[in-house]
């Protein structure tokens, strides 16, 4: 066995992360993925109202706050029984796409880039233009995109009162019914994003690259601009000097839930994307099971409507306070690139045919849903019926049980609620980085994120650059995963 | 000024709203107030061992620390070894490293409701063992002790909310480094008198409905939320309502009831967060600095003197009943 390194705290990403690697002639061999911070939500949630579910589930994660609110919403309206009338659901798709298009917009600008202005690649053709637009803190891109963001997050102003950690979602709907006025004001903020997008981040507009069809439409659309005519074109000179495609691979088994439910139909499709038949099968929650062989947590593995969360920090063999869910025993990775294979956009499933998940492939699937949630975002504005209903109103009953499974920022989400006497008798989370930066099961397999650093070069054991793409090429967010 | 940032038992989200901020340059607008970011996890370059490096150059002294922002609570279970949070790489646990660096720094700042008090993550049975750097829940003392004060002599400034306001937490640093902040700017619980001193009730929109017992019954609809829902504007330390949120909201604009989040002990109100406690039909929780015999005697006045259009509109998502159109002049 060779060298062993510790890396952290692994910054630019939601909360605290360390890795451990084993490298041999200056290669990963073997990973082991850290969540360091456990705070215990599981057990905070025993025995409340279940309603107080909406107050403190968000505030699990100030990242991903809407899409913890979300999943708690639709455990209680599974257990309530509740219909949501079409404006309600239209609102919280706002506001949940909001989220997710400025966690993409945040990983991109905030936390991704700024490591291609690392001093390590001076010298590179396009450094100097990675580090005029993307150094952190000072970069250019840092004094736009935050404004940009900031007023683009104006639309939860509205629609929810504030971002992060609104009580707008609520099981029949949306507490905050739109006006006429309204809707114009929400219009007129999405196309001021759109501009920003399309001027800055694209160069072009976001129905071509939503229309971008394969690595060769990628590749000419690419070849036809200067490289730094927009940040995408910068991104993809440097991926394509640092091979970017070719680092980063897990599994290839790709997990959605769907994404935006629209009146029975999402926008985004659910299943899992198999590597072996290259196509996509149902995806059934009761193949999930949680392994705590390698967290720091007692118990045998479950399905989370039995789960146990038991922490234990003197356990032998653990490493994580991550549980490790395997869905019918296997790895799974979710977020954006998953998403979109599962969906069938032709450039995510080009791309994995090419080189399989990729740095690369999962960058691009991120800015293409911001090209294509933007314009669906526009059509449920222009859909708000003011004067309908935007919330259903229903009783909880005793005894019920609920699952809310929906699609954050980063990937599939699920919350698994029970009801007994009134009271949350068990409440379970399994949040997409939960998935990805799982450690090993009891089979001894690594998780999506610890299979992805394998073979990377790591000769400088400070910063091994590779790895530090890699992982943030996933966009953990480590205070959803163990909660 | 130097200022470093530490996250710990928190979610994120007081960063997550700070770069919300209305601002349109909010990173200009830090370096121009001569605050200079030594190192904050969401934005910093500095990673791994080059983070650890400028975090023990801290700890010993060797690099000042001017302002030291904790945000989420500090963990010190599991019995009291901190290890539900060791700082990723650096084997030591959270609270240690908060320990030494407060010790240095000349302004300490807990940013959010879980640094000043252990907050959500201190909710039902606390699994964690969360605190705030100087209260635990009501009670002074936390993971620094009352008697705690950083090197300008001030105690620790709880800049708190859930999340906070980035207003809240931009203007208190800019006090700061402009000299313009001292003991006299805390209130009794250390926050700043600048937004502490206000309740969310004081403009909320729903002011009109609040004076004639208007009340919402259910979610959406557009009454004043004390009555049914939960509301504690009336109680809540902090000027939600005279400064947006994210442009233009907040909870009570958004639809909801105020859970009292700067407040120490909200995440254990004692009721369902959204449902008012009653006890013969009259709401506990009454209004600041109101004896309840007046409440309760104004509150039946008012409320036979709603106009229709107040009372109907309380209980719609929308305006039914649009107001009389009066001439003007003389009137
Ligand atoms: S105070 Fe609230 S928003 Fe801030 S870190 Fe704690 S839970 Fe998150
Ligand atoms: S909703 Fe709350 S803050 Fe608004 S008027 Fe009523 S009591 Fe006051």
């Amino acid at each position: 066995m060779g060298e062993r390194i510790v890396l952290g705290p692994f910054n630019r990403v939601e909360g605290d992360l360390e890795v451990q690697l084993e490298v041999a002639d200056g290669r990963v061999a073997a990973a082991y993925v850290n969540s360091p911070l456990f705070r215990g939500f599981e057990h905070i949630l025993r025995g409340k109202d279940p309603r107080d579910a909406l107050v403190l589930v968000p505030r699990i994660c100030g990242i991903c706050s809407v899409s913890q609110s979300a999943a708690a919403a639709a455990a209680l309206r599974e257990a309530m029984g509740l219909a949501v009338p079409a404006n309600g659901e239209l609102a919280a798709n706002l506001v949940l796409a909001a989220e997710n298009l400025a966690d993409h917009f945040t990983h991109f600008y905030l936390f991704f880039m700024p490591d291609f202005a690392r001093d390590a690649y001076a010298g590179r053709p396009w450094f100097d233009a990675a580090q005029a637009r993307f150094k952190a803190v000072r970069g250019t891109a840092a004094a736009e995109a935050v404004p940009a963001r900031a007023a683009f997050l104006q639309l939860t102003g509205i629609l929810a009162g504030k971002w992060p950690h609104t009580l707008s979602l609520q099981p029949g709907g949306s507490t905050r019914a739109v006006s006429a006025a309204e809707k114009i004001r929400l219009y007129a903020l999405l196309r001021e994003f759109r501009r920003w997008l399309e001027r800055h981040t694209f160069g072009d507009t976001l129905e071509a690259i939503a229309g971008l069809d394969s690595a060769a439409a990628l590749g000419a659309w690419a070849a036809a601009r200067a490289p730094a005519s927009s940040d995408l074109r910068l991104f993809l000179e440097i991926a394509d000097d640092l091979d970017l495609a070719r680092i980063g691979r897990a599994t290839d088994r790709f997990l959605s839930s769907g994404a935006y439910p629209l009146g029975g139909s999402p926008l985004f499709a659910r299943g899992v994307w198999q590597p072996e038949s290259a196509a996509v099968a149902a995806f059934d929650p009761d193949e999930i099971r949680e392994d705590l062989s390698h967290a720091w947590m007692q118990g045998e593995a479950r399905h989370p409507w039995r789960g146990l969360t038991e922490p234990d920090a003197d356990k032998d063999g653990a490493y994580s306070w991550c549980k490790a869910p395997r869905l019918a025993g296997r790895v799974v990775e979710c977020g954006a690139l998953a998403r979109q294979m599962v969906d069938g956009h032709p450039l995510a499933r080009d791309l994995v045919a090419r080189d399989g998940a990729s740095v690369l492939a999962r960058v691009v699937c991120r800015l293409l849903e911001l090209a294509r949630v933007l314009p669906a975002m526009e059509r449920w504005v222009q859909a708000l019926q003011p004067g309908e209903a935007f919330c259903a109103q229903g009783a909880l009953p005793d005894e019920a049980i609920g699952c809310g499974l929906v699609e954050a920022a980063r990937g599939a989400l699920g919350h698994w609620l029970v009801i007994r006497h009134g009271r949350i008798a068990s409440y379970q989370i399994i949040a997409p980085t939960t998935w990805n930066f799982s450690p090993r099961d009891a089979a001894g397999t690594p998780g999506a994120l610890e299979q992805a650093l394998v073979g990377l070069p790591a000769a400088d054991a400070r910063v091994p650059l590779a790895v530090q793409h890699v992982v943030r090429s996933f966009d953990p967010c480590m205070v959803c995963t163990v909660h | 000024m130097n200022l470093l940032w530490l996250q710990s038992g928190g979610c994120g989200g007081c960063t997550m709203s700070l770069l919300c901020a209305d601002s349109s340059d909010l990173l200009g607008s830090l370096a121009d107030a001569g605050i200079r970011i030594l190192w904050h996890p969401s934005l910093s370059e500095e990673s791994g061992a080059e983070a650890l490096d400028l975090l023990a150059a801290c700890a010993a002294g060797e690099t000042p620390i001017d302002l030291l922002c904790v945000e989420g609570a500090l963990l010190r279970g599991p019995d009291g070894s901190g290890r539900f949070h060791v700082l990723g790489g650096s084997g030591k646990p959270m609270i240690a490293w908060v320990r030494e660096l407060a010790a240095r720094a000349r302004y300490t700042l807990a940013i959010g409701s879980c640094a000043a008090w252990g907050g959500v993550t201190a909710a039902g049975s606390n699994p964690a063992g969360a605190c705030g750097l100087q209260y635990d829940g009501e009670a002074a003392g936390g993971l620094l002790g009352a008697a705690y004060r950083s090197t300008a002599g001030l105690p620790v400034i709880n800049v708190a909310g859930c999340p906070t306001h980035p207003g809240w937490v931009i203007e208190t640093l800019m006090a700061l480094a402009l000299g313009q902040f001292d003991g006299d700017a805390l209130d009794a619980l250390a926050r700043p008198r600048f937004f502490a001193d206000q309740l969310v009730h004081h403009g909320c929109a729903r002011n009109e409905y609040y004076e004639f017992k208007a009340s919402a019954e259910k979610p959406s609809d557009q009454g004043c939320l004390m009555e049914n829902m939960g509301c504690k504007g009336t109680q809540a330390h902090a000027d939600c309502n005279l400064r947006p949120w994210n442009g233009g909201g907040s909870c009570t604009r958004g639809g909801y009831a105020c859970i009292s989040c700067t407040e120490p002990g909200f995440e254990e109100p004692g009721h369902p967060f959204v449902q008012t406690p009653k006890v013969a039909g009259i709401p506990i929780g009454l209004p600041s600095d109101m004896p309840k015999a007046w409440f309760v005697a104004l509150a039946a006045l008012s409320k036979s003197a709603t106009p229709r259009r107040v009372r109907d509109n309380a209980v719609s998502d929308h305006l039914t009943v649009t107001p009389a159109i009066r001439r003007t002049g003389l009137k």
